[in-house]
């Protein structure tokens, strides 16, 4: 996975952006992910926002909700991956059936983790995203 | 007709929401069929079902349970919007759930939420709502399900 090298005490480090249309969502992912290494470079409420940010921030990371007004998050994971393949998405959605998590790994998405989530689930979901 | 399984997965879909986000399982009270207008709590989080079934199934709550449930997923924001925003997430997730247990045989719309509002009920032959108390802590609140 590409970063930008030498960051905090030499790591690598990696920028982080959260999609979800709930702030609760939000917060809770910024608050609960406790990798040193990610950066959080902003959070958007839906796709269009996401794109937005995505452009200005250069992400190298993002949590992606599905189910979002203006712009869902099947579509949003296109863009982002046509913008940079070799961004990596996790998506974070309630849906869970098997056929939108095929869709949305075929759109380019890397990982997906249901709602509602523990700490332990969303980082290990990161870790796998990020190994 | 309203299936016990179909019950089942929308009651799982809300306790698993308690049990998960605020790490304490929520117990169910036992059914009863609704009579009269809708019952609603100040927060209410809804959504609208069509295809195999016709309907709709909403969750509402109380403030004072919504704030409890707030402070533990350690959110500090007890706002009204952030009120409407974990009932449209407790919606989210019964209706993630449903996807996942009927297929597409349901289609289930993107949740909405109320606030005080009481949800709009049709009324068709055979359709008759279920309620389903949710006990949480010292606090109830209601899943309601409505569906031919």
């Amino acid at each position: 996975m590409s970063g930008n090298g030498g960051g905090m005490n030499g790591r690598r480090s990696y920028k982080l952006m959260i999609v979800d249309d709930s702030n609760i969502m939000r917060r809770r992912i910024e608050r609960s992910q406790q990798f040193e290494e990610l950066q959080l470079v902003g959070t958007a409420g839906n796709g269009f926002e996401a794109l937005e940010l995505f452009k200005r921030t250069d992400p190298d990371v993002v949590t992606m909700d599905l189910t979002m007004p203006r712009m869902d998050g099947i579509e949003c994971i296109g863009q982002l991956v046509a913008l940079k393949p070799a961004v990596r998405i996790l998506v974070i959605s309630a849906l869970a059936d098997k056929a939108t998590a095929v869709e949305a790994m075929e759109k380019g998405a890397n990982g997906f983790l249901n709602k509602p989530f523990t700490d332990r689930q969303l980082n290990e979901a990161i870790a796998e995203l990020m190994r | 007709m309203l299936y016990e399984q179909e019950l089942k997965t929308f009651v799982e879909g809300t306790t698993n929401f308690f049990e998960v986000a605020a790490q304490q399982a929520a117990t169910i009270g036992s059914p009863y069929l609704m009579e009269g207008s809708p019952a609603v709590h100040e927060y209410t989080g809804i959504i609208n079902i069509s295809g195999k079934r016709e309907g709709v199934v909403y969750f509402t709550a109380p403030k004072a349970m919504l704030t409890v449930l707030l402070m533990k997923m350690q959110e500090n924001d007890f706002s009204h919007e952030t009120m409407k925003d974990l009932v449209g997430e407790v919606a989210n997730t019964i209706s993630g759930n449903a996807r996942r247990d009927f297929g597409r045989d349901f289609v289930i719309s993107v949740p909405s939420v109320l606030s005080g509002e009481k949800p709009e009920l049709a009324h068709k032959p055979g359709q008759r709502a279920f309620i389903i108390p949710i006990n949480w802590r010292s606090h109830s609140a209601k899943l309601v399900v409505s569906l031919t």
